[in-house]
């Protein structure tokens, strides 16, 4: 069970070098929808069969894999953006930055004083590395599309961590933060939709004029 | 030692008689250049008694400067610098006897003779007074080298930018020897181990200023800045001898200094690392941004410094670990390379001369075609290309050999940040030996290969004898090296066990036996053998034709269409370097439908002397000169002023004492 | 430190006898998608058969080096051959450090093939050379993080133990590693040998080509020892990745031998699919993989040094 645990956050990390590398909105949107779907698996299989993790897996699942991609490649759709991601700094630099990020939070999770059962396990640096990844996702992109994708891999990450407190966390936390989610990313489409039709643009450059 | 006194003198009298106002051209020449070899000849039986030898010998005489003495040691590590110093110095001088122009060559002689001397006096001083003397003769003689071409401007503004280097370096090494004096009670170095006792604080504030003045002199990454532009400038040989050698005089400041400093901390090998790696880096992709031969060459040297630095860095930081088997590889690295770049490098600058001699130009573009018209040199480049890309059976793979293994070493074993940095530096090593091919294949490919480019270089003529012979012996010391790699770890043995006693086993060949990998430069000998006869043997059974190049078509190919020494990199610098490093590009206008004329120009200039040091240099300088308008406001009675404050300070600072 | 004759021979044969036929299994595997016949299994036998005893056209811009670029060509994989085993049978020649002379040694053969290229005085095979150096010189980091951390599995820095029996040790202890140097390998792999996506070997544009228009100049013997030397290096860099993925030894020699010789063609099949169901990458796009292939093969170190 821990083996296949490992593996499938071996396989986020993956993802995440896959979605700072890749130049397509439509690939990058559904990895993140992947990425999402596989982590929904996560409670069921780190914490056994109960009415518990059943029900965080389910909503996850409806939610990151199925929902909020469905949402967004609806809204790309309706605003016909081009598929080009557009970063800031090129995609070797993030990739870079991406694995120089990734390498610390190994590092850094090692010197953490974590109990015994938590020091071995894959939880805490991928945790940490897929929040860095939505972290660079965020700043180095120009699109608001993308900005949305940030939150969404930063979402993840902190559901890698919150594996960790499963058992300790009641549910409603949980489903509380799932919802957050859902009602940001609509909130992310209107916005974009109403962008788009203000300035037949996406990209969040523009809104800097809107300084003072 | 006496064959060292006797090579200074035989060097010292050469100096001083080539220049006096002979009526026949030949006699300088004779005069200078026989001096030379004859010097250098007895200077490297004096460096094989030292590294035979093995033991110290030193010599004193008392000198009448205050704090100085003339006192001069040779052991093992100046042995060791001592023979790639008289080896160069030795096939430069060949070289030189029909590399230099008539009009110039007894002047030149003077210099090249004293720069010898002056050299050979830095690695063997035992105080710090004359130390800093030949420190200075060394710079002076070489900045006169430089300026040989004294009616070009771009070879004065580099010799003046140089000396400006050097004497700032020079400064922070006048700040170190005073400091070091003061705390040691004399100049003399075997007072310096007194040093040993430093709080790590102020030792590492004396590491420091020994970092930047000699950092200085070796081209290490930050100050660098005037070697591309001086290296060039100098006539090819004394290019060899700056490359060469002249920056591993400051490399031996360095190591020797730091022998007498009590072990280092951590963070001093780390800083190293750091600068060698970026140094190494953005020295590999400048070289490969040049169209000027030299120039290229010269960014090189830069990206093999930072790798030595890198090396030594490595073995700071692993002995201060306590891991002495890494450390002791990564020394042996650091020093066997040092001695490899010494031969290759020169063979590639002595090379680049003989090619500018026959086509008459600096510029790549402008060459081509050059292995027809050219062969022996062309193939002494192609044998310096292969040691410098570190590739089998020459030596350069040998020096990188060991500094691999130290870091993979490193990165197998240790765990954490232990094993991530060698293991980072690793992989960004292989980068920078994957872009020494992309440097040496285009240069070999554009220079030499393909077509003419130039109406010159179709009449271009190969190299007499004399410049041809030195070329070759430096060819055959490569060879030797790869074939022969157990040799290097003996030359290089003295001067590692002198630094890192730890060392030893590995240096007498018990940890480590490098001798495999020579048998493996004789098998691969052996297989390009047969691999070659079985090439023969089809050609002779099958007819041979000659005919155009397949242009796929097109019948007329003209070198104007083949790649320029700019397209080559175009991928690269467009793949995988970073804003800063690309070069600027000044774009003619076209006129009219069918243009005859486009001009289209690419410069490389330094990135960090443009954008830095320049800027900075001249903010100082407006700086200064407002002061000095102050200051000096030409009232008389403000002068009268200074005089008598001057006074009254002196007076008080007596009164003090 | 050993030489044992009769791995030594093994290895020879092997690589002599069955390195051509890698290419004819590519081929079979890329018709059967097209729904073609395709070429005989043995073409590349055929063909090499009857450009050795051809004659020779040369350019009259050429030298040595142009003559020099298939020799190395032909005798780097030979000897690169010696230092890794082949399935379970152990290398004939093996050091500590061989990994570094095993990286330079193609290294040497790159180095050649360029210079012959530039040789002929072409715009095309000057591209091709570029393109050649630029790709190899990034896909070298990915070999060297590939190797430490195969030296980190087996303790050991020499070719034949880091691919040699503690390997299926490994594959247990540390499997999301090694399935990513696996990967990397194979990219590595594509790329040294100028398959897709890195190039494709089959177009004859030369804005596409990589190593088939370094080679464009050569004709008869000398091309025949290209495609000998290309096939041999495809079976070397093929075996590793072979390796890898086939650990561990079932006892006997035979076995051994037809479970490496199976792996081999398995590996072509593979190349074949890839060829046959991916397109080439846009030339900037590949700088962009490469970096990729070796920040993977890095993080793979990682997640070993914790």
């Amino acid at each position: 069970m821990d083996n296949t645990v490992n593996f499938l956050l071996l396989l986020v990390i993956l993802l995440n070098f896959f979605i700072l590398g890749s130049s397509r909105l439509v690939s990058c949107i559904r990895t993140v929808a992947i990425q999402g779907g596989m982590l929904s698996l996560l409670p069921v299989l780190a914490h056994g069969f109960s009415g518990h993790t059943l029900f965080l897996a389910a909503g996850a699942f409806l939610l990151k894999g199925i929902a909020i991609p469905f949402l967004l490649f609806k809204a790309i759709r309706q605003v016909r953006i081009r598929r080009e991601v557009e970063p800031l700094i090129g995609y070797v630099p993030t990739l870079i930055l991406g694995t120089l990020a990734t390498a610390g939070s190994f590092i850094f999770s090692d010197r953490l004083p974590l109990i015994a059962e938590h020091s071995q396990s894959l939880f805490v640096p991928v945790g940490l590395a897929t929040l860095a990844t939505g972290f660079l996702m965020l700043i180095t992109r120009r699109k608001a599309i993308t900005q949305a994708l940030g939150y969404l891999i930063f979402e993840n990450g902190i559901f890698v961590f919150g594996m960790l407190l499963t058992e300790a966390m009641p549910l409603m936390v949980e489903t509380g933060v799932l919802l957050d989610l859902l009602v940001a990313v609509f909130v992310m489409a209107i916005v974009m939709h109403q962008i788009n039709r203000e300035f037949s643009t996406m990209n969040i450059d523009k809104l800097s004029s809107l300084k003072e | 030692m006496n064959f060292l006194f006797l090579s200074w003198l035989l060097l010292g009298l050469g100096a001083c008689t080539a220049s006096l106002p002979w009526r026949s051209s030949k006699i300088p020449a004779i005069l200078g250049g026989g001096s030379a070899v004859l010097g250098c000849l007895s200077g490297l039986i004096a460096a094989g008694q030292g590294l035979i030898a093995g033991k110290a010998e030193t010599f004193s005489l008392p000198w009448s400067m205050p704090g100085g003495s003339f006192s001069l040691r040779l052991d093992g590590l100046s042995a060791f610098f001592l023979l790639p110093l008289f080896i160069v110095g030795l096939a430069g001088a060949v070289y030189a006897t029909e590399y230099m122009q008539k009009e110039k060559a007894p002047l030149h002689w003077t210099w090249y003779n004293f720069l010898l001397v002056s050299m050979a006096m830095v690695v063997t001083a035992a105080n710090g007074l004359l130390f800093l003397f030949a420190w200075e003769c060394m710079s002076l003689t070489s900045f006169f080298l430089v300026i040989t071409e004294f009616n070009l401007a771009e070879a004065v503004a580099a010799g003046w930018t140089y000396l400006l280097a050097t004497h700032l370096g020079a400064a922070f090494l006048f700040a170190f020897f005073l400091t070091a004096g003061a705390f040691s009670g004399s100049l003399d170095f075997s007072s310096f181990h007194l040093l040993g006792k430093l709080s790590v604080p102020v030792a590492s504030a004396l590491f420091l200023l020994l970092l930047v003045g000699f950092g200085s002199k070796a081209g290490i990454f930050p100050f660098h800045v005037w070697l591309p532009d001086a290296h060039p400038a100098a006539p090819s040989h004394v290019s060899a001898i700056m490359s060469g050698v002249m920056v591993k005089t400051a490399i031996y400041g360095l190591l020797r200094m730091c022998s007498f400093l009590p072990v280092s901390p951590v963070w001093w090998g780390g800083l190293l690392m750091a600068l060698g790696i970026i140094g190494a880096l953005f020295g590999i992709a400048m070289a490969a941004l040049q169209r000027d031969v030299k120039r290229g060459l010269a960014y090189s040297t830069v990206e093999n410094v930072g790798i030595i630095i890198l090396a030594l860095g490595f073995w700071m930081q692993s002995r201060a670990a306590g891991q002495h088997l890494i450390a002791a590889l990564a020394l042996a690295g650091a020093l066997i390379h040092l001695l490899n770049h010494t031969l290759f490098k020169s063979l590639l600058f002595l090379g680049a001369g003989s090619l500018i001699h026959g086509s008459g130009s600096r510029n790549l573009n402008h060459m081509g075609g050059l292995m027809r018209r050219m062969p022996v040199t062309s193939l002494l480049i192609v044998c310096g290309g292969m040691a410098i890309s570190a590739l089998p059976p020459f030596n350069g793979l040998v020096g990188e050999w060991f500094i691999y293994r130290a870091l993979l070493g490193g990165g197998s074993t240790l765990s954490g940040l232990g094993g991530f940095f060698p293991a980072a530096l690793l992989g960004l090593l292989a980068l920078v030996g994957g872009m020494v091919i992309i440097v040496m294949t285009r240069i070999i490919g554009i220079a030499l290969a393909g077509s003419p480019r130039s109406p010159e270089a179709a009449q271009a003529h190969e190299a007499g004898w004399p410049m041809l012979s030195a070329m070759t012996v430096m060819a055959l010391l490569c060879l030797a090296g790869g074939l022969a790699p157990v040799l290097l770890l003996r030359v290089a043995g003295q001067a590692g066990v002198l630094l890192d006693p730890d060392s030893a086993n590995l240096f007498a060949g018990q940890d480590i036996n490098p001798w495999w990998l020579g048998m493996m430069a004789f098998m691969l000998l052996g297989s390009l053998l047969a691999a070659f006869s079985f090439s023969r043997w089809r050609q002779r059974r099958g007819t041979v034709a000659a005919a155009n190049t397949w242009g796929c078509g097109f019948a007329f190919p003209a070198s104007r269409m083949a790649y320029s020494a700019e397209s080559y990199t175009e991928l690269a610098q467009s793949g995988m370097f970073c804003s800063c490093l690309i070069p600027e590009s000044k774009d003619g206008q076209t006129v009219g439908y069918f243009p005859l004329i486009r001009s289209f120009v690419f410069t490389a200039p330094d990135p960090l002397l443009e954008k830095f040091f320049r800027p900075l240099f001249q903010w100082t300088a407006g700086y200064c000169r407002r002061c000095c308008c102050r200051l000096q406001s030409g009232n008389l009675h403000i002068y009268l002023f200074y005089v008598f404050s001057a006074t009254i300070l002196l007076l008080f600072w007596a009164w003090q004492r | 430190m050993k030489i044992t004759i009769l791995q030594l021979f093994l290895h020879l044969l092997l690589l002599f006898g069955l390195s051509p036929l890698l290419s004819g299994v590519i081929g079979k595997t890329k018709a059967l998608f097209a729904g073609r016949t395709g070429p005989p299994w043995l073409q590349l036998y055929y063909d090499i058969w009857k450009l050795f005893g051809k004659g020779l056209v040369l350019s009259r811009v050429t030298t040595w080096v142009f003559r020099a670029g298939p020799v190395v060509g032909l005798a780097v994989p030979v000897l690169a051959a010696l230092l890794i085993p082949f399935g379970s049978i152990g290398a004939p020649l093996s050091f500590t450090g061989d990994l570094i002379f095993f990286i330079y040694l193609f290294g040497l053969a790159r180095f050649f093939t360029a210079c012959a290229a530039l040789d002929t005085g072409s715009a095309f095979e000057g591209m091709g050379a570029v393109r050649e150096v630029t790709f190899s010189c990034l896909a070298e980091p990915t070999v060297f993080f590939a190797f430490i951390v195969l030296a980190r599995l087996s303790g050991s820095l020499s070719l034949d133990a880091m691919f040699g029996q503690t390997l299926a040790a490994s594959w247990h202890s540390a499997a999301p590693s090694l399935l990513l140097i696996l990967v990397c390998l194979f990219l590595v792999t594509l790329v040294e040998n100028c398959r897709i996506p890195f190039d494709d070997p089959n177009t004859h544009l030369e804005l596409t080509m990589i190593h088939e228009v370094m080679v464009l100049d050569h004709s008869g013997p000398d091309l025949g020892m290209i495609l000998y030397g290309a096939a041999m290096k495809l079976f070397v860099l093929g075996a590793l990745v072979v390796r890898l993925f086939l650990p561990g030894t079932t006892g006997s020699m035979i076995l051994d031998l037809l479970l490496f010789a199976g792996g081999m063609l398995l590996l072509a099949v593979i190349i074949g699919v890839v060829e046959s169901t991916m397109a080439r990458l846009r030339l900037l796009r590949i700088p962009q993989l490469l970096v990729g292939a070796s920040l993977l093969s890095f993080f793979s170190l990682i997640l070993l040094l914790r």
